[in-house]
């Protein structure tokens, strides 16, 4: 059913730390293998082998740069995937209700043996979070590895989604968003998370924190560091310079 | 966004037909007989065509069916309803009118209000598009249904009431282009807030995520179609509304009606392909475009 429900029992989401993601894209592959080869139609590639190839992919990785007043400027690596909004307005654009919200955890998720591969989702994504896949012709969307997270075949450590449990700088970070005191409530709470593009009314659970502002420009001047080139040496040191130039 | 031709054939030709079955239903015309078959059937087949050229939009045509479910949430599915409601409850206003020179006012009314309901849920499948700021105005929806009562005039053969009709759709296309241009900026969507570093500073792209092309640049960042939009403004402003109401008012008969259809049509096509390769997504931020 495409109507949203009006609670969730809990809002498990993903809080990304701008701050320490170094932009090593490890994330986007890892979902990609974990995505291809477990549940749903495979994220297939297209002309992969060709001129132009491209794929889907449930989680990239832009790079912005900050030009800040009074600071050096400051590159942030974005990872974007999903946001699991409260609000979706991809759930309720659909027509055949492929594209759900989970009552029990919050997860917008798609039943592809239901989507008609018509788009409308996508379209209503104001985030891009939404790729029809080339090859499947269906929607695909980050699952939050709903089939990793309760999977009790898989060791605890590995019941979180990849993007999280494979990012080598602690970046990411899974869980429930409606409980204050969990982890990730905590983290948003101290550090300032925020929403992206709140003005689109969609109510993200996904938090970002913010990069840390460590540069400043009181850092000593970086030029007087630099040794200035030697001056042409004289005497017997300069008659040798010269001599061995010569040969 | 992308403007799709078979969604450009959709909004038009449905539209047209379901304009024009809002007048049938009415009985602004009410024709017997052979008027009455090429009548009801331009109308049933230009919003059939219309509705099988969408169907080949989708990446699965043969699970079509299943969006007649979702009507309480998705305008898609509404206009799905709507559409199949208005064909079968017309059907034997229709049908009495061709076959025993009888229209049935009844049907008629009926059809005709869900004709009307069918264009709106059309235009509302993009209105409701938050992210598309240009789409997101009451005008979206007072451009399709216009066009549509406009178009379908035109083939009614009522020609003072097409011509103004004509004329109200060049002053909602305006007002449409006019909003249109300050949406985008109205929506408070920029890259700063997309990123959450406005706050920060001046925030520009560095490096995009994927270096090709993907699905979201091919449909929502198409930004080529722009290049040429004063233009085909004014042919779409010039072709598909002043032009026919200009013919529509001089006494010439059908031959002015046919041209004005003629123009009427070719009109929107040039509106509607504006309509979507002009409408910037807000996704278009975070690549640096718009």
């Amino acid at each position: 059913m495409t109507c949203l429900p009006k609670t969730t029992e809990r809002k498990l989401g993903l809080v990304i730390d701008l701050d320490t993601c170094v932009g090593c894209h490890a994330c986007v592959i890892s979902c990609k293998g974990w995505n291809t080869e477990h549940y749903g139609a495979p994220l297939s590639d297209m002309d992969a082998y060709g001129g132009a190839p491209e794929g889907t992919f449930l989680n990239r990785v832009h790079t912005f740069e900050v030009a800040r007043p009074e600071a050096p400027p400051m590159v942030v690596h974005f990872p974007k995937s999903c946001l699991h909004c409260d609000d979706a307005p991809c759930v309720t654009v659909c027509p055949t209700g492929a594209s759900y919200k989970r009552t029990e955890d919050g997860i917008v998720l798609v039943n592809e043996t239901d989507c008609i591969g018509c788009g409308l989702c996508a379209w209503a994504c104001p985030y891009g979070a939404r790729e029809m896949d080339g090859a499947e012709k269906v929607m695909k969307k980050c699952t939050l590895c709903v089939d990793r997270i309760y999977n009790d075949t898989l060791s605890p450590e590995d019941r979180e989604p990849a993007c999280v449990r494979t990012c080598p700088s602690g970046a990411r970070h899974f869980g429930d968003l409606s409980d204050p005191d969990s982890d990730v409530s905590r983290l948003v709470a101290a550090r300032g998370g925020f929403d992206l593009m709140p003005e689109q009314g969609t109510a993200p659970v996904n938090k970002y924190l913010p990069p840390r502002g460590r540069d400043t420009l009181a850092t000593p001047d970086l030029a007087s560091l630099c040794e200035p080139a030697p001056a042409a040496a004289g005497g017997f040191l300069g008659w040798l310079d010269r001599t061995l130039e010569k040969l | 966004m992308h403007p799709a031709p078979s969604l450009i054939l959709f909004t038009v030709l449905s539209g047209t037909g379901f304009g024009l079955l809002v007048w049938l239903g009415l009985g602004l015309r009410a024709p017997t007989g052979l008027a009455a078959f090429i009548l009801f059937g331009l109308g049933y087949g230009l919003s059939g065509a219309g509705l099988l050229a969408a169907a080949f939009h989708l990446g699965h045509p043969e699970r079509a069916l299943k969006a007649f479910t979702q009507w309480r949430s998705s305008w898609l599915s509404r206009e799905a309803v709507l559409a199949t409601a208005t064909l079968g409850v017309m059907a034997p206003h229709a049908a009495s009118s061709v076959f025993a020179h009888a229209p049935l006012p009844v049907f008629g009314w009926l059809g005709a209000a869900l004709a009307l309901a069918t264009i709106l849920a059309t235009a509302m499948i993009y209105t409701q598009i938050k992210a598309v700021p240009r789409w997101a105005h009451w005008s979206t929806p007072l451009v399709f249904i216009l066009a549509a009562l406009a178009g379908g005039a035109v083939i009614a053969a009522q020609a003072t009431l097409g011509a103004w009709l004509m004329l109200g759709l060049g002053l909602a296309m305006a007002v449409h282009w006019y909003s249109g241009d300050r949406q985008f900026a109205a929506s408070g969507s920029t890259l700063g807030s997309a990123t959450g570093l406005g706050g920060l500073g001046t925030v520009r792209l560095l490096e995009p995520p994927h270096s090709g092309q993907n699905y979201l640049l091919r449909e929502m960042v198409h930004v080529i179609g722009r290049k040429h939009a004063n233009k085909l403004r004014a042919i779409s402003l010039g072709a598909g509304a002043l032009l026919p109401a200009l013919l529509l008012l001089l006494p010439m008969g059908y031959a002015a009606v046919t041209l004005a259809l003629i123009a009427h049509l070719g009109g929107m096509l040039a509106q509607r392909w504006l309509f979507f390769a002009e409408a910037e997504h807000v996704v278009g931020l975070y690549y640096g475009q718009r």
